[in-house]
Order: structure tokens, then C-alpha cells, then sequence
């Protein structure tokens, strides 16, 4: 299975996605952000870091740069885009999938592992999975999602929002949401379920010495997923 | 303007350096002239006042290939692998403008680091803050720690580990140092010595604006009430346009076009391109017209001065130019071929056609000036006869309280969580721990880093102090499994134009030196920062020594965390009963006078390569130094990271329970082993003479001391993690 | 009365984001700016209705909290 991770200049969490990626199956090549044309692949991913430094608004400036185009019209052509923390706020801001990402609620940067539940299954990235709450990982300034109500309700419709912030025993409370997110939204699907945001790191989980293993059950699945 | 000696004062010069000037120039400097003698002749960057005495640290060793004289230190980590460190001071910036004032530390240190050709794999820092309750704390807290994770979460570095204190010594003069290790193959060091004549001059990186014209001038003077004047001087950090620069640099240093690399830090152009010069023997010359600036109208003694951030000096091989300007261009960088080396032995500034400066390079490095400042030696304080019916009053379980919640014990998670310490997925083990550690990408090895400061200790006896932080350092390594390599220092002191303050550089270093010699613990790299000092106050003595080891196999990495129920607790090294100085003297018994805990360097080498002896042969489980708050507080703080409990009984000593449970005696570890090891390394310590004592075992759920104090985990926890977070919210 | 202040970095203070735009901006094909400098926009809605009162209240906030006058000015641009 071929995988590609586009690079932009501040984009910082492209080598661990490389990494984690080629650990389970996935033969990967980098993109350089300036390049027009993807090469051929069966899932793009959109890594975390500071695209443009996050100025103006995150991911404003990447969603503009050559090669999203081609990626937007991968996606519209149904292949796999996954965009993971800075990865999914350029989604947002290319309008692949909706809403936006605002400043933390606390407004401060949080680097913390969380759990998040699975609301929706039937989709490339999460079938199979045989359990439904995972421990990921965050580390963002901006990962507090907000969209407008109609938006909401489209999603809800469309079992749109793919993962929900909760505790350990998947109880979904606000108490348990790290940065204001609306309804707790950790990640979202595009309504085709092709393209996947996620404020979370799975790369970060992948090794027991490292913050844990669920990282790694949800790559496993994805590649056996995708063959 | 013509330069006379009053210009030559406010420039922070004295008056027999500017006669030394003119006698050397044999003439007047112009204002560009005497911009540059300003910067360079400047402690910042001359150490003048501590050159004499920091020549006599131990910077040698089996395992050094960079000593200190380079933009950083270099260790030797087998396998080809090295490992580029160093700890750097932004304080004085940082009190005026918190958060750009710590973001520009880091990203100068990170600059150190990858000029000399490795990637940064980790950061960490030491900030000290004035009393909890001085009405700036909390803003410069809050500016600085996000200053800190503006910068090195953007640049996609962790930052593993860190320190942070409050004393009212600080309230004037915070302290903000931040240190970096970078990871880089042993045959692609870059140097700072430039070589041959006629080769390229390179700029590279951001524009040159007017940002922190005479910053290392500022770095160099008290703060007074002119302080608000000075304000203009701050520099802003563009941690985006550093990992621009960081990325291409590396591009560029993975071919063989770079003779000679430096960051232009502290004195910008000034120090970088005289650096070069001097390091090689030559001369340069340089044409400010070409220089990329960011206003216009910029005269040559602002763009000489100017310190704006993410700049790059570089000398190249010759005909390489298209090549590296093909990089820079890739990753959206200024590029501009400036000047060249020569054979003069000056450096000679050109603007628009003519010649705006000319002088000899050896006037400003060698021929600066060097003092041997008068110093005042630290008698050491009388032992406090504390009654021991005064202690019989105290609860245990209250005194534990206050000691956990107090700021210097308290967890630093609020601003932990704040920096992204995960990035780059080789960090096992996270801040919080003795030392933060990394694994080298790829490898089964792994690096830990401590940084460590006791500015009470020192304060109290300096030459105690300058080993015990030496000896702090090591434990720390020593806990997580590592075998120590080297240290970094940060030298952060009071004004050495006063013999008291002076006197605690010189014995600070003193003692540093004896113990790094001791534990052959070299000083590869380090800065000194003076002036920490607001109209006659001065900070505590505070050096901050960050230690760096090596971890052969990382599966064997000890955390601090209890493991298992019914393992037993071992506490290493001799408990005296040492409190003056102790958190509980100061802050319980309000009493601040007395020695620091001797430190005896036999027992602290002994006690800690037995205690790494014992990891390698997998008899530990989980270790932690004993540091302030004594044996309960480092038993506490195991039992709140393993989520368990411990019964024990204090051993039968002459000593009462609180003087054992808070004294501070040196050269002491907590381990937990398996019963069945209990003999085993029982007979590893008695082989090695160490002392130790049999404490308890580990239980759930509860602390119980002498079957009579009994606190649950869950108060423990809520003693230590409460305070931090709500004193800021 | 509302009151309308501006906020920008002072002129010789260096402006990473507005840097970083104006370069984005030249790649989407808007080549002819010259410089872009980002800044902050406050409405403020104050009880006085004096409008020199006014603006000196919020005069006096810019000072003391709104701007960070080491590395920013700012402008009361509109008071009605």
C-alpha cells in the first residue's frame, strides 16, 4: 500500500508520520508542498506542526499552496486524505471537511494524552476496529472545534463526526474535553467518509515506551483496511 | 558624530577601555568603530570578569570532542553518533518583554546547536521567578512559559525536562535559561573557523531590521529606573523563519560547501563575523549595501549592531554559491554573498563605496580587556543547634503538606503541558522525572538531560553549593539509568563590580570545578550572565548546570514511579540528619541561617556508580534521588507517579523522625527492588561500601509512617499537583 | 459610546506574520504588494458619553493592557 505525507515549511510531526506509517505496511514517500502533482497513493496524509508558522490562521496559508489542489482532487475523486492536528486544520480551511478550529478555550497550548471514543465504523478508517475508546495523544494551541448549528445538525445527520473526547470508559462529558470543542469533537469525516481530521496524534502512539500502543491498532487496521 | 569619551561611557564602556581603545587604534574610533568595540569588550561577550576563573573548570575528557570556545559542546555518544549541547541565558530580555524575551532564548540556542551541523532533538530550561507573592510573578510566569512553547512547540523540538523556582531574590531580575541538545553524526561537525582567503561571505536567514541594537550592552548593565528607555531593544522570535532556517542549513551542511558556520547571536554581525575571522587567522571584509534590511535608511552601526533573530553567517567553499543560494531560495530565505576573507588581519566594513571601518581583528578578541576583580570568600555558616523538643511539636502529616505544595516542591505540569514534549516520537521519558530522555532516532540508545540549580545552598556557602548542584545533576542522570557524560553551565550572578557577588562567582565555579573533576564530569560548553542585579540587590548565586548522559540499551531506563505491591524500599547513601538550609529549616522552623549539606564527593561517585551497577544487572525497578524535602518527599512523589502506597518505619537511628524523614543530606537514591533481589543487592552494596537502609515495602493506596501516619495517596497527590495550577488560573 | 482602536507593531519592530503573509499572497499571484504589517481591532463600548472622555478612557486601557507598548502603538481610530 502506498501512502504519501505532504510536507509543508513548518510542518514538523511529516517525519514521525513517515515513520509510523512505514512501521505498519505502508511504503511512503514525502511530498514537497511546492509540488503539483501527488504521486500515486492510496491514502495522503496532512501532518501536524506550524504550517506557516500559524499565522493569520492556522492552516489558512497552507490550504493555498500548489499541491493542495491536487489533493483536493484526490479526495473529490474518493481517495483516503487524512489530515492529523495542523493537518486537519488545513482541511478545514480548504474546505474538505467543515467547521473551523479555534483557539483552546483555556488558551494555552496543551500537550496531554486524552481518550476519545468511536462514533462510526462504517468507514475505511475505523472498520474492524474491535474496541471503541482509544488513547490518543494531543499537543495543539487550536484545536477547539466550532461549526454553525446547521452545520452540526448535516453531520449528525450524515454520521459525520468520527471521534468524540471522553474518559477511559468512553463517557462523553464535558469535563472531558480539553479545549471547549463543540459536542466534544475530537475529529470529523467529510460526508463521502473518504477524508478523516483529527486533532489527535496516533504517530505518537506507537511504541510502548512512547505515551502508549493505541496508536498502533489504529494504523494495523487502517492498512488491512485499505488492502 | 565625533566620538569622545562620554560617547564612549554611554556606549558602557569605562574610560581607561576607551584610552585602551584609542591607544591600540592609535587614533579615535568613528561611531561604527566604537559600536563594535562597545559590543565585543562587553562581559556579554568578552568575559572579561570571569574569563580568569573559568579557565580553571575540567573541560576535557575521553568522551569531549568540543569543549567549550565554539558555539557549543560536543560529547561523544558511540557509534558515530555525538551529541552538540549547551544552556544559555535570556534574563534581562526576558524581565522587559517575557514572552519574546524567553522565546528568542530558545530560539538562540537552538541556533547554536544546528550551526554546528546537528539536528535539535530536545530542549529544556531553568526559570526562576521572584516570591509567588510579587504582584509582576504571575505575568512574567505566564509570559515566559508561553514564550517557551511559542517557540520550541513551533520549531517541532520537545522540551523534556526543566526547572523552575520562586525567590524573592528574583523579583527584580527573573532568570530564563534554556538549553538544547542536537544530534549529529561525529565526521559532520561544522566549525566557526573560517579558512582560506578570498572565500565567500554568506548571509543567510531573516532581514536585518533595528531590533536589540546594543541587546549583549543590555545584558551587561544593572537594571535601574532608566530601564523603560531601554525597552526599544527587544527583539521579536519568528520560530517559523528558524525552522526555515534550520531545515536548509541541514540541506546545505549534507553536502561539502560550508568551510565555516555561526549564528549571529548576541552583537549580531559584529561578534559572528569577527568570530569567524579570528578563530581562522584572517581578515574580512564586508559590504553593508549587500546586507538584507528589513527598513530603510539603515546606517552601518545599526546594521552592525543590529540583533535581529534567525540569522546565519557562513563561509564558503569557493564556486558553491549558485548551489547554497538554490537551497535558501527553496526554503524562502534571504541569501546574500556580503564580503569575503582576506589577508589583513582586519576586518574592514565598506558602505556605499567607502571604507566605514577598519580594525586590527586581534584588538577585539585578544587585546579585550580582562579583569581579576576583587572577591570576598564565604566563611561557612555555623550549624544551627535546632532543640530537638522544638521538632516534637510538628505533624507529620501537616509539615508534609505544606512541604509538597510548597512552589519549589509543587508539580510543574501546568507548565509542562504547555510545551510539546512528544514531538519527533522518541521521547520516553517525559518531564517530571529526574531527567527527560530520548531516544536517538533508530537506535536502541538513548540520551537523558537534567537541568539543575540550589541557589539557597549556594547562596548559604558557595563553594558547597557550586558541588552540590554538580553532584544534583548527576544523581538526576544517574536515577533514569544513565551513565553521566558531561555537563553545560549557565553562570547566572549578581554584579561582579562587587566583592560579595564576585566572591560567589568565583567560589560557585570553584566548587563546580572540584566536583566535575571528581566525578569526571567535564564542562563542555556555557555562558555567564552578571548584572542580575536591580539598584543594590542581587539575585541568589545561581548556576544552573545542565548534565547530559547516555543510555546504552533504553528498554533499561528507570523511571521514578512505584512499580509493585510488596516490593521493598531501599533508601542509598547515609541519612545525618543535615537541616539547616533544608525546605523544612526555612519554611517550617522559619529558620534561614546555617550550612548547606556537605557534599562528600567519595560517597556521591561510589553511591551513584553502584547504583547504576545495580540497574545494569535489572535489580531496580524504580529510583528517584533524594533532593529538597528530604526522603518523604521523594518517597511521595514515587508513590504519586505509581499510583501505590508504602508502610515503613524510620530505621533505628539517633536521629528523630522528622530530622530523617526532611534532612537533606547528599549522595542519597531511593530504589524499589523485588524481594527476591533483596539479597543480591544487599551484597552489591556491602561489596562497594555503601550505606543504606532497609526503609519498607510498597502497599496500595496509603502512605503509613511508623504505623501511626497515615496520609492516601489521594491527599498526596492533591498536597503536590493543586498549587501551580491555581495560583495562575 | 463605542470607540474603535487599531493596534499594530511599532515600525522598526519585526512582523513575522505579516511577512509570512505578504509571501503567500505573492504566490497566490498578488504581486504587487509592497509590505503587509498585521494588527488588532478593538470595538470597546464604554458607558461615558463624552467623546473626548471617551477616548482618553480608552487611551488609558491601550496603555495599560490592550497594547504592549514595548513592541506596539495604537490608534483610537473612530469614536461615536
Amino acid at each position: 500500500m502506498k501512502s504519501a505525507v505532504i510536507t509543508f515549511p513548518g510542518s514538523n510531526c511529516d517525519r514521525d508520520m513517515h515513520v509510523a506509517l512505514n512501521k505498519f505496511g505502508f511504503k511512503n514517500q514525502m511530498v514537497w508542498h511546492n509540488d503539483n502533482e501527488l504521486p500515486k497513493s492510496d491514502l495522503v496524509v496532512l501532518p501536524g506542526g506550524f504550517s506557516y508558522g500559524d499565522y493569520l490562521r492556522c492552516g489558512s496559508m497552507a490550504s493555498k499552496s500548489k499541491i493542495m489542489q491536487s489533493v483536493i482532487n484526490f479526495a473529490k475523486s474518493g481517495g483516503l486524505v487524512m489530515g492529523i492536528c495542523n493537518g486537519f486544520q488545513i482541511l478545514v480551511e480548504s474546505g474538505l471537511v467543515p467547521g473551523v478550529l479555534l483557539r483552546n478555550k483555556y488558551l494555552e497550548f496543551i500537550c496531554k494524552n486524552v481518550f476519545v471514543k468511536i462514533d462510526n465504523k462504517d468507514n475505511p478508517y475505523f472498520k474492524n476496529l474491535d474496541k471503541d475508546v482509544f488513547e490518543f495523544h494531543i499537543a495543539h494551541n487550536e484545536g477547539n472545534y466550532f461549526c454553525t448549528n446547521d452545520q452540526l445538525k448535516e453531520m449528525q445527520d450524515n454520521n459525520q463526526v468520527a471521534i468524540y473526547y471522553c474518559n477511559d470508559n468512553g463517557k462523553i462529558e464535558e469535563k472531558f474535553n480539553p479545549n471547549g470543542s463543540l459536542k466534544n469533537i475530537a475529529g470529523i469525516f467529510n460526508k463521502e467518509k473518504n477524508v478523516l481530521g483529527m486533532m489527535p496524534h496516533p504517530e505518537r502512539m506507537i511504541d510502548k515506551s512512547l505515551s502508549g500502543e493505541d496508536g498502533s491498532l489504529f494504523f494495523k487496521n487502517l492498512i488491512n483496511n485499505i488492502r | 558624530m565625533e566620538v569622545n569619551e562620554q560617547i564612549a561611557i554611554d556606549h558602557g564602556l569605562k574610560k581607561e577601555e576607551y584610552k585602551k581603545i584609542c591607544d591600540l587604534l592609535k587614533r579615535v574610533p568613528n561611531l561604527t568603530e566604537l559600536g563594535i568595540f562597545s559590543a565585543m569588550w562587553n562581559e556579554h561577550c568578552s568575559y572579561k570578569s570571569s574569563r580568569l576563573h573559568l579557565k580553571k573548570l575540567p573541560t576535557s575528557g575521553k568522551k569531549v570532542i568540543q569543549g567549550p570556545g565554539e558555539n557549543a559542546g560536543v560529547i561523544d555518544i558511540e557509534d558515530g553518533d555525538a551529541i552538540v549541547f549547551k544552556i544559555e541565558s535570556h534574563n534581562h530580555p526576558s524581565f522587559i518583554e517575557p514572552y519574546q524575551g524567553a522565546a528568542t532564548g530558545v530560539g538562540g540556542i537552538m541556533r547554536d546547536v544546528f550551526t554546528m551541523g546537528a539536528r535539535p532533538i530536545a530542549n529544556l530550561n531553568s526559570i526562576h521567578f521572584g516570591s509567588s507573592q510579587h504582584k509582576k510573578t504571575k505575568n512574567l510566569l505566564r509570559g515566559v512559559v508561553h514564550g517557551i512553547g511559542g517557540y520550541g512547540n513551533c520549531m517541532g523540538v520537545p522540551t523534556i525536562a526543566g526547572q523552575t523556582s520562586f525567590d524573592s531574590s528574583y523579583n527584580g531580575n527573573i532568570l530564563v535559561n534554556a538549553m538544547t541538545l542536537g544530534l549529529v553524526k561525529k565526521n559532520k561537525i561544522f566549525y566557526s573557523k573560517a579558512a582560506g582567503l578570498n572565500k565567500p561571505v554568506i548571509y543567510v536567514g531573516s532581514k536585518t531590521g533595528r531590533d536589540g541594537i546594543h541587546g549583549a550592552s543590555m545584558a551587561s548593565a544593572s537594571f535601574d529606573e532608566k530601564i523603560e528607555e531601554k525597552k526599544p531593544t527587544v527583539q521579536v522570535g519568528d520560530p517559523f523563519t528558524e525552522k526555515l532556517l534550520l531545515e536548509a542549513c541541514l540541506e546545505l551542511m549534507a553536502g561539502d560547501s560550508i568551510i565555516a558556520i555561526q549564528d549571529m547571536g548576541a552583537a549580531g554581525l559584529t561578534s559572528s563575523s569577527i568570530e569567524m575571522a579570528s578563530k581562522g587567522n584572517l581578515g574580512i571584509e564586508l559590504n553593508l549595501n549587500k546586507v538584507p534590511c528589513r527598513e530603510s535608511k539603515m546606517t552601518p552601526y545599526e546594521i552592525m549592531l543590529s540583533e535581529s533573530q534567525e540569522r546565519m553567517l557562513i563561509v564558503l567553499e569557493n564556486g558553491k554559491e549558485d548551489l547554497a543560494k538554490k537551497i535558501f531560495d527553496k526554503w524562502d530565505l534571504d541569501f546574500a554573498v556580503i564580503g569575503k576573507t582576506t589577508n589583513s588581519k582586519n576586518i574592514e566594513l565598506f558602505y556605499d563605496e567607502k571604507q566605514v571601518a577598519s580594525i586590527p581583528i586581534n584588538t577585539l578578541v585578544e587585546n579585550s580587556p580582562m579583569y581579576d576583580r576583587k572577591w570576598k570568600k564565604t566563611k561557612l555558616p555555623k550549624k544551627n543547634l535546632i532543640k530537638k523538643e522544638d521538632l516534637k511539636k510538628f505533624k507529620i502529616k501537616e509539615v508534609l503538606n505544606k512541604i509538597l505544595s510548597n512552589p519549589n516542591v509543587c508539580s510543574k505540569e501546568w507548565i509542562w503541558q504547555q510545551y510539546d514534549h512528544t514531538v519527533m516520537g522518541d521521547t520516553i521519558q517525559k518531564p517530571g522525572g529526574d531527567s527527560g530522555v530520548v531516544r536517538v532516532h533508530g537506535t536502541n540508545k538513548a540520551v537523558a538531560a537534567t537541568v539543575d540549580s540550589s541557589a539557597i545552598y549556594c547562596w548559604a556557602h558557595p563553594l558547597t553549593g557550586g558541588k552540590q548542584v554538580v553532584c544534583e545533576s548527576w544523581r538526576n542522570l544517574i536515577s533514569v539509568g544513565a551513565t553521566p557524560i558531561a555537563i553545560t553551565n549557565c553562570l547566572n550572578f549578581g554584579s561582579p563590580e562587587k566583592e560579595e557577588n564576585m566572591g560567589e562567582f568565583v567560589e560557585c565555579v570553584k566548587g563546580i570545578g572540584e566536583a566535575c573533576e571528581y566525578l569526571k564530569f567535564p564542562v563542555v560548553s556555557g555562558n555567564v550572565s552578571f548584572y542580575n542585579q536591580t539598584k543594590e540587590i542581587g539575585i541568589k548565586p545561581t548556576p544552573s548546570i545542565g548534565g547530559v548522559g547516555l543510555i546504552k540499551d533504553y528498554k533499561q531506563m528507570i523511571t521514578m514511579d512505584f512499580k509493585e505491591i510488596n516490593n521493598l524500599v531501599l533508601i542509598v547513601g547515609k541519612t545525618e540528619g543535615h537541616l539547616d538550609q533544608s525546605l523544612f529549616a526555612r519554611n517550617i522552623l522559619n529558620e534561614k541561617n546555617g550550612p548547606p549539606p556537605e557534599i562528600n564527593l567519595f560517597n556521591e561517585k561510589n553511591n551513584g556508580e553502584t547504583i547504576l551497577q545495580l540497574i545494569k544487572k535489572n535489580l531496580v525497578r524504580s529510583a528517584h534521588d533524594v533532593s529538597i524535602g528530604g526522603i518523604i518527599t521523594a518517597v511521595s512523589k514515587m508513590c504519586i507517579k505509581g499510583n501505590k502506597g508504602i508502610e515503613f518505619n524510620k530505621p533505628k537511628y539517633f536521629i528523630s523522625e522528622i530530622e530523617y524523614l526532611f534532612c537533606e543530606d547528599q549522595g542519597r537514591y531511593v530504589i524499589e527492588i523485588e524481594p527476591k533481589n533483596l539479597k543480591k543487592v544487599i551484597s552489591i552494596l556491602g561489596e562497594n561500601s555503601v550505606h543504606f537502609d532497609e526503609l519498607g515495602r510498597i502497599i496500595d493506596k496509603n502512605m503509613i509512617i511508623n504505623q501511626k501516619t497515615k496520609v492516601t495517596i489521594d491527599e498526596l497527590k492533591s498536597y503536590n499537583t493543586n498549587w501551580l495550577s491555581e495560583y495562575m488560573n | 459610546m463605542k470607540v474603535s482602536a487599531i493596534i499594530t507593531l511599532k515600525k522598526d519592530v519585526l512582523d513575522p506574520q505579516g511577512k509570512v503573509i505578504h509571501q503567500t499572497l505573492d504566490g497566490m499571484g498578488f504581486k504587487d504588494v509592497n509590505e503587509v504589517r498585521q494588527g488588532k481591532y478593538f470595538e470597546i463600548d464604554v458607558k461615558e458619553n463624552d467623546p473626548k472622555k471617551a477616548q482618553k478612557i480608552v487611551e488609558d486601557m491601550c496603555n495599560k493592557l490592550l497594547a504592549n507598548l514595548v513592541i506596539e502603538n495604537y490608534k483610537i481610530i473612530e469614536i461615536q
